[in-house]
């Protein structure tokens, strides 16, 4: 059995630590969390053991690994902490507040070879798993130009203010949200290593951006465009979506719904032609447990197999993760 | 419960494979009459149980009904609760602790008297039952025979090993309502072995069951398996895979499995409520012949 603790019992922590405690090859050792309410409700029903200060937990339960789910100002001391006590470590999306944070724990992980991974859950999705293969394939000749989109409805009117709406502690739509389609674009495309201009807009609230919108170029000289807003309550959740443009043909894909266009009649197997139409549910590998979506499953046993030995670790890195934090400065440095 | 339950995700703009149809729901959908006219042509075709999410929307939908006992003298809810969206935004918003104060009836301290009590006695099973009765309110004076708790909640707390909470979540629901509580899950074996440790006999347990396999968490053998070989009252959900699978073969295969009390589905048209429900018939009809 793996030990596994968890830093940050909140909305993602607790997720987490429901698959965690479905997994069969992983024992909760400890939950370290400053809510009193939180711990005293997992102490009692579901016997974990809980702590207010995670150093602590580590000094008692010695787990083999963290997850670690706390606001991304304490991301980068904390995983820091663990490299150094020798533990692999799971930490939620963003990497860290800045670039130069992310480099630091980059060798650090490399140096103790440990096992390293950041939250970017949608590199699990089915749709966007295909996407990957079919780009890599070559199958849409050179590419051109990409739009990455996001939108949800996650600041629909002024607020009370939470850690989310603080800029100084990786609130924003920018990091919190639009992190996740750059991410996607660096994956699946190729890293963004140049901004020709950004806007970063508020629309509710009043210290952070609620839509970035910017013009962003790929390490393979790809452009694109990124626009995500949080204030668009005319999505249910959370939807995003890249569209990719290549020679040959082109990919419109979202987290449910991928559609292909291919000009020539040299297709990969299962394509052919013209459009093509797939659908997430035959993308999709089953988990073993589920509690909202399979993606949230799959990154953690991709995790909980590395740690055990059985897997490899090259999805969602430190390393790919850091690239997303750069990209993020560089989009923040070119706002106009 | 009826052989067939009518669902309400095509309402609220849920599709599993497209955003585009979403939307298109969401259109098709704006004014609540429209929602209770798709659901007057399943009662019309005799199926008289919708089963719902307990949306915002669904306020307006009871109140209709509410309006007309006559008419849905015959009709039932099984409401599905909680509409997770709606807390897990708030939990993002106003924190847990905010969350319950936000939901709680006539505010979290207006009901100081056992909501109060129950922060400071560490009683959380007590805010529990404050959180089911204020998603019941909109339900008074329907038939609502089976009350479902959503499958966020039931898998969440079954991955955290909370049964305790399970089992408090069954007796009040027996208690108060005098209906008998139902679970949705993604996970329907573990689940299953879960009720049945803290003493749950036969529970009715709604979990996706499709041919194609889809969201039937720990494989299709096990899912048939234990259809075959244990005692719950099934319902059959996600039974066209999210539409993976064409409808005859996807009904086909439902309607042949042990265990499985009803089915539910959801559709928009006219066209597609009736057809569903005269396959359904059909093949339970081929079967009991079978036997």
């Amino acid at each position: 059995m793996i030990k596994v603790a968890l830093i940050g019992a909140g909305k993602m922590g607790i997720s987490h630590l429901s698959i965690l405690g479905a997994h069969p090859l992983v024992e909760i050792v400890g939950v370290a969390d400053t809510s009193k309410i939180v711990n005293d409700v997992l102490e009692k029903y579901s016997g974990m053991k809980t702590f207010t200060d995670y150093k602590k937990m580590l000094d008692e339960v010695k787990p083999d690994a963290v997850f670690v789910s706390v606001p991304t100002k304490f991301h980068a001391s904390f995983v820091e902490d663990l490299l150094n006590r020798n533990i692999h470590v799971f930490v939620e999306k963003p990497f860290c507040l800045n670039a130069a944070q992310g480099e630091n724990l980059i060798r650090l992980a490399k140096g103790k070879g440990l096992v390293n991974q950041v939250g970017y859950h949608n590199k699990f999705v089915g749709t966007f798993e295909e996407v990957k293969r079919l780009v890599n394939s070559g199958v849409l000749g050179e590419l051109n130009h990409f739009i990455g989109e996001a939108y949800g409805p996650v600041v629909i009117r002024k607020k009370q203010e939470t850690w989310r709406s603080d800029p100084e502690e990786g609130g924003g739509c920018l990091m919190d949200y639009a992190s996740h389609v750059i991410d996607l674009i660096n994956y699946l495309v190729s890293p963004i290593t140049k901004v020709h201009g950004s806007l970063l807009k508020s629309i509710y609230s009043t210290q952070v951006e609620d839509a970035v919108y910017a013009l962003l170029e790929t390490s393979n000289h790809v452009s694109g465009v990124l626009s995500v807003n949080w204030s668009d309550e005319t999505h249910r959740k959370m939807s995003t979506g890249i569209t990719i443009i290549g020679s040959k043909g082109k990919i419109i894909s979202d987290a449910s719904e991928l559609k292909v266009f291919l000009k020539s009649d040299d297709v990969p197997a299962g394509y052919s032609k013209g459009w093509n139409i797939k659908y997430v549910t035959d993308l999709t590998h089953g988990v073993d447990f589920y509690l909202r979506g399979e993606e949230y499953s799959a990154q953690i046993d991709y995790f909980i197999n590395a740690v055990a030995g059985k897997g490899p670790n090259d999805k969602n890195s430190f390393e790919s993760a850091w690239n997303t934090d750069y990209a993020i400065s560089l989009i923040k440095n070119k706002k106009n | 419960m009826d052989r067939i339950l009518f669902g309400d995700n095509q309402f609220f703009a849920v599709n599993h494979i497209s955003d585009e149809k979403s939307r298109a729901q969401s259109i098709k959908f704006k004014e609540d009459k429209t929602i209770l006219d798709t659901i007057d042509i399943s009662r019309n075709l005799g199926v008289e149980t919708f089963m719902c999410t307990t949306h915002d929307r669904i306020y307006n939908i009871c109140d209709m009904v509410r309006a007309d006992p006559d008419k849905y003298s015959k009709f039932s809810i099984y409401p599905c609760m909680p509409y997770a969206h709606k807390y897990a935004n708030a939990v993002t918003e106003l924190g847990i602790m905010g969350t319950i104060k936000h939901y709680v009836p006539g505010n979290f301290f207006g009901s100081i008297f056992k909501g109060g009590m129950a922060v400071v006695s560490k009683d959380y099973v007590s805010i529990m039952e404050l959180l089911i009765d204020a998603e019941m309110k909109m339900f008074k004076n329907i038939n609502t025979p089976v009350i479902f708790l959503q499958n966020v909640i039931t898998d969440l707390l079954l991955g955290l090993n909370m049964k305790d909470i399970l089992k408090a979540y069954h007796d009040y629901v027996i208690k108060k309502y005098n209906a008998e509580p139902g679970y949705i899950t993604m996970n329907m074996p573990m689940l299953l072995d879960k009720l049945e440790s803290v003493g749950i006999k036969n529970p009715i347990i709604c979990s996706s069951i499709n041919k194609a396999g889809f969201r039937m968490s720990g494989g299709m053998e096990l899912y048939e398996h234990t259809l075959k070989t244990r005692q719950l009252r099934a319902i059959a959900m996600q039974v066209l895979g999210g539409g993976a699978i064409p409808a005859k073969e996807a009904l086909a295969y439902v309607c042949s499995l042990p265990n499985v009390a009803s089915i539910l589905f959801g559709a928009s048209s006219k066209q597609n409520i009736s057809q569903t429900i005269s396959l359904i018939n059909e093949f339970d009809e081929q079967n009991r012949k079978l036997k």
